[in-house]
């Protein structure tokens, strides 16, 4: 095995091991195991960081293992999947830090950190995944490892809302699984390649394609939350709110999204789906989804379940960018996989910084709180600017290049949608940006836990995790020109996929 | 119709009756007999048919043979087990439900404890 | 020594009887020993099996015609190494599970052995008489360690299996004497070649009569009444065997059958027949263990759902190309390994819960996430196998049923399959979920020996393994 091969196998390593040893530790070790998630979070980052050095300068990372006759375990690590993973990775570093805090005196601690570096694994894997076979291997496994993470609280709406996860999740997976298996039947084994695989077959087998391409969309689309298909995601918010920030925010849903990245560009190839004319529903779709769950977060009064509406929309851009059949539209979209994976882990730990320190969950109860917790306030209100594409946040960017994207391709009612989305961003983040400054504060607050201790507003390990998150926001907008800004990444990804 | 084909047939009757009688009696001590009546008429077949041209054929033989001990075996383990459950329960037929089940087991518990406690007395 | 065929017979047999006269500790001691061993006999005969092809032995000297003969092909050489595998954690976790002071211990070791002797014989059997005196005595062995635990409840069971296996091998016979009656012959190697000439009424007859009573012992949906009673009111490792191995014996007779002797037989009506029983086990098997309340019954109805799952095989190997039969075969193999891993370790699971909680009862599971992590752990990754999820041997062996039935264009198999999976999902969260809840404060748990809970974990680390391995085991597969 070359260094190359066991790179690979050390990044998904260095979350699965400390999470099984965690397994097995008692509660009480409580050093021990923030010392085993630390070392495996920066070794992960570390060690991605190094092959995103060697893919520019034109190293190859494959591992191949053949596990039947014509079934191959292939993982792989291109352009797009080390976005992904460095993303996971970074983010995991983030919010271990933000766990350790946020967790301090709740039991089942192992059992949580165990299952958390497990889904930490999946998403790496699901990244990785160099065929459809390995990729569906660690999609399901993400499922099924988030699931004593949504019911950890082990409340009668926590045990509720898992049901409701895992009703929809393993339906898609089911869905995903035969689309799987019956494009394996079509084309033999096969690996994801830029422009695609499937142009090869005779036109005959168009139909079951077209069939296929639905069937996956489907399955996909349970974890990406396109409506109708995301029902389960502002039930799973009863999650813990470090549970809520990675996973609802970054792996699961990504998950999904990154999945319909790969399907569009290295199973289908754009171009053959353009010719198929199956981009232009893929669009429709996303953009129902956009405007549906922007529509949705206006009504919520509760801040989580918001903030997961916003979630169901906003994932959706990416989709919306993938399938326009622009190179520019499609940078808008695979940026915003970055983007709204930092600002909305962002806005989930300043939810969970007022819910612990305040006890506030509904957004009426958030007069004044600007006053009571400047830093965490300030950290939110530039996640929501972002969200709502304010300029010199990363968000402007990814809607700067959708928006070129969409008249690029002649399709200008996909900027209209966006602009209509921006619109109710803004409806449902100012309101409460108001309220945080401009609204006198209450006499108490619901269920003060966590007093201020003269600069801290509140546990140091609760806040800097969203500034550093915030100050990412900011960073990747304004520096989004420079040579490693997910920017630049994602132009050198968009030019391999469109074989430019 | 030679006389090893009406063995065999004789045989199949009997088989028939025994597995009727298998299933449908509710006593279990008559289910063994059946099943014991069930496996002679097997026997009465292997013979049967075994045997062409009136000449005894050897392995059907031994087959039986095996046969014989394997229900002979198999008889006593049943009723050994019947004999353990009238001692449990008193009756050698299957209970209708769960619930009666755990009423006996109950029965049964204190029915030991009177027991013990009359040893202790 | 040199030929490891007949002392995988005679090693059970003789520590069955010597563990009888050596009472519990020492013989349990000794029967562990002995396992050790068999399963490097089973390693050294499969790996025989592999570098030469099939593998014959004339038991005494006396070859086919007169004296029987021994088989072993690649199929049975897994079934084998199987049985092996899984008997022997199972081994160690019942000495730890009888040194909790659970009755019925008494006649377990004994049992035990006649029962491995019985198996043994029965997958290396090349004739049909033969065939039915294992079969007979691999019954009786099953129907004594049912009746171990010497309650009620599992007396009834052990009556009730035992008439079930009695009426079963009875109509097999008869099946017997009509071949024989019609070829003069019962080698399996004799009786094919003739067979494929012709199909007389006898020989149909004949079919019927051998595939209902090997059905009745293999507890396909009708005939399953028999089943949840014994395997979830036996003894714990007795569960985890009848589960485990039991069923799959009789099940590997039809499989034989089905491909050898009665091959002319096996037409499409009758392969979607079986299929159509199958696919009802599945569904009712699944909705009557997620209505369940005790954990060992849930563990024994899923068994009823998942020998639906075996009985998909036949319309997916009957007259479709010879790739996509292949495909399914290695599928349908790699289902029958991982099932038996496990079933074995969800019941030896499942039994570690029940004597921590001291009563079988999925309703006082709460807590249990913290007092027996790895148990729980366990059970979870056996559910994952049964669902069919990746990353285990159930995920491998789906994935290869599914494709089959895909390039077959048997869509209609492929949604049960999908369904079953879905199903299955039901009842194992069930249990996962009350597990996952937070403990009740009256609830006291007792501790339990370690040793209980490693070899359950074995058994289901050996399936999550199957995934990696899976080649391996189509290599000795395809061997014979």
């Amino acid at each position: 095995m070359s260094v190359n091969e066991s790179l690979l196998l050390l990044v998904l390593a260095s979350s699965l091991v400390p999470g099984v040893i965690i397994f097995f530790l008692p509660e009480s070790r409580i050093r021990l195991r923030t010392l085993l998630n630390l070392t495996g979070a920066i070794l992960k980052l570390l060690l991605i960081g190094y092959m995103l050095w060697g893919i520019q300068h034109g190293q190859i990372y494959i591992l191949r293992y053949n596990l039947l006759l014509n079934l191959e375990l292939v993982l792989k690590v291109d352009a797009l999947a080390a976005l992904f993973a460095t993303l996971s990775a970074a983010l995991w570093l983030l919010t271990t830090l933000y766990a350790v805090g946020y967790l301090e005196r709740s039991p089942h601690r192992s059992r949580f950190f165990g299952f958390f570096s497990l889904c930490v694994t999946a998403t790496v894997g699901v990244a990785m995944a160099g065929n459809l076979f390995t990729f569906f291997i660690f999609y399901e496994l993400l499922t099924l490892s988030t699931y004593p993470l949504v019911v950890h609280r082990g409340t009668e709406a926590a045990i509720r809302a898992g049901n409701i996860y895992l009703i929809y999740t393993l339906s898609g997976g089911a869905v995903l699984l035969v689309a799987i298996i019956w494009l394996y039947s079509l084309l033999g084994q096969f690996e994801f390649i830029y422009g695609g695989v499937v142009a090869v077959l005779d036109s005959k087998y168009s139909p079951q394609l077209q069939i296929i391409f639905l069937l996956l969309i489907i399955g996909l689309g349970v974890k990406a939350a396109l409506v109708p298909l995301h029902g389960w995601l502002p039930q799973a918010m009863v999650a813990p709110a470090p549970v809520s920030a990675l996973l609802h925010a970054v792996a699961v849903v990504k998950a999904g999204a990154f999945g319909i990245i790969r399907i569009v560009y290295e199973v289908y190839g754009v171009e053959y789906l353009q010719s198929m004319n199956l981009l232009i529903p893929l669009a429709i779709a996303a953009s129902i989804t956009i405007i549906w769950g922007s529509l949705r977060a206006l009504w919520q009064s509760d801040l989580k379940r918001r903030l997961a509406y916003s979630t169901v929309s906003q994932v959706s851009y990416i989709i919306l960018g993938v399938s326009l059949f622009s190179p520019v539209s499609t940078i808008g979209g695979i940026v915003h996989l970055v983007h709204q994976g930092i600002m909305k882990i962002t806005l989930f730990f300043c939810a969970g910084n007022y819910a612990e320190t305040l006890g506030i969950h509904k957004i009426s109860e958030m007069n004044g709180v600007g006053w009571r917790m400047p830093w965490t306030s300030i950290a939110f209100c530039i996640a929501a600017l972002g969200m709502i594409g304010a300029p010199l946040t990363a968000g402007y960017i990814s809607k700067l290049y959708l928006n070129q994207g969409a008249e690029i391709a002649d399709q200008m009612w996909a900027s209209g949608v966006l602009t209509v989305s921006s619109l109710f961003n803004a409806t449902y983040f100012l309101p409460i940006m108001y309220r945080f400054w401009f609204k006198t504060q209450p006499q108490t607050w619901v269920q003060e836990r966590i007093y201020a201790r003269g600069r801290w507003e509140t546990h140091g390990l609760l806040l800097i995790p969203p500034l550093v998150s915030a100050a990412a926001t900011l960073v990747a907008g304004i520096f989004a020109d420079t040579d490693w800004s997910p920017l630049y990444w994602v132009k050198l990804i968009v030019k391999r996929e469109y074989l430019l | 119709m030679t006389g090893a084909l009406i063995y065999a047939c004789v045989g199949a009757a009997l088989f028939v009756c025994g597995v009727a009688g298998l299933i449908l009696l509710p006593h279990l001590l008559r289910k063994i007999l059946a099943f014991n009546i069930m496996g002679s008429g097997v026997f009465l077949m292997l013979v049967g048919l075994g045997q062409h041209d009136n000449i005894p054929d050897p392995i059907p033989q031994a087959m039986v043979l095996t046969g014989i001990v394997v229900a002979v075996a198999a008889t006593a383990l049943a009723l050994a087990f019947v004999r353990r459950l009238l001692y449990l329960t008193s009756k050698a037929q299957f209970v209708a439900n769960s619930k009666s089940l755990d009423q006996t087991e109950e029965k049964l518990i204190t029915r030991e404890r009177n027991k013990e406690g009359d040893a202790s007395k | 020594m040199s030929d490891p065929i007949p002392w995988l017979i005679l090693l059970p047999l003789l520590w069955g009887l010597l563990s009888f006269l050596l009472g519990v500790g020492r013989g349990g001691r000794l029967a562990i020993v002995c396992l050790v061993i068999q399963l490097a006999l089973v390693a050294l005969l499969v790996g025989q099996v592999v570098a030469e092809k099939d593998r014959y032995y004339a038991v005494g000297g006396w070859s086919a015609p007169l004296g029987i003969d021994l088989h072993v092909d690649g199929l049975a050489s897994v079934m084998l190494l199987l049985t092996h595998v899984v008997i022997l954690p199972l081994g160690i976790y019942a000495r730890s599970y009888f040194s909790h002071n659970v009755e019925g211990v008494g006649y377990f070791w004994p049992m035990l052995g006649l029962l491995l002797a019985a198996l043994n014989t029965l997958f290396m059997s090349a004739d049909i008489f033969n065939i039915y005196v294992t079969l007979e005595l691999l019954g009786l062995a099953a129907v004594g360690l049912v009746g171990t635990a010497g309650n009620t409840r599992s007396i009834l069971a052990a009556i009730r299996y035992l008439l079930v296996t009695l009426l079963g091998s009875g109509v097999y016979l008869a099946g017997v004497a009509l071949i024989y009656g019609s070829y003069g012959s019962v080698a399996l190697a004799v009786l094919e070649p003739l067979i494929e000439n012709e199909v007389s009424v006898a020989v149909f007859l004949a079919a019927i009569l051998m595939l209902v009573g090997l059905l009745l012992k293999t507890a396909l949906f009708p005939f399953h009444f028999w089943l949840p009673s014994a395997h979830g009111g036996a003894p714990t490792p007795v569960s985890a065997l009848l589960s485990a191995l039991v069923i799959k014996a009789s099940f590997y007779l039809i499989l034989r059958m089905w491909l050898g002797l009665y091959a002319p037989l096996a037409t499409i009506q009758a392969a979607q027949l079986l299929g159509g029983l199958g696919a009802v086990a599945i569904l009712w098997g699944s909705i009557m263990a997620f209505n369940q309340t005790r954990l060992k019954m849930l563990a024994a109805y899923s068994t009823v759902a998942q020998i639906g799952y075996f009985f998909l095989l036949f319309p997916l190997i009957t007259e479709v190309g010879s790739e996509a039969a292949e495909i399914a075969m290695q599928g349908g193999v790699i289902q029958l390994v991982a099932h038996a891993l496990a079933k074995a370790a969800m019941f030896a699971a499942a039994g570690v819960m029940i004597l921590s909680m001291g009563k079988d009862d999925i309703a006082l599971l709460s807590g249990i996430s913290s007092r027996l992590p790895l148990t729980l752990f366990t059970f979870a990754l056996a559910g994952v196998t049964l669902m069919g999820l990746p990353p285990t041997g159930g995920f491998i062996a789906k994935w290869l049923l599914i494709s089959s039935a895909v390039s077959s264009g048997q869509w209609g198999w492929v949604v049960v399959m999908i369904l079953g999976g879905l199903l299955s999902a039901g009842y194992v969260f069930k249990v996962l979920r009350q597990a996952l809840l937070p403990a009740a404060a009256e609830m006291k748990f007792r501790p339990v020996n370690p040793s209980l809970e490693w070899p359950a974990f074995l058994l289901t680390f050996i399936s999550l393994s199957l995934s990696f391995a899976s080649n391996n085991v189509l290599n000795i597969l395809g061997a014979g």
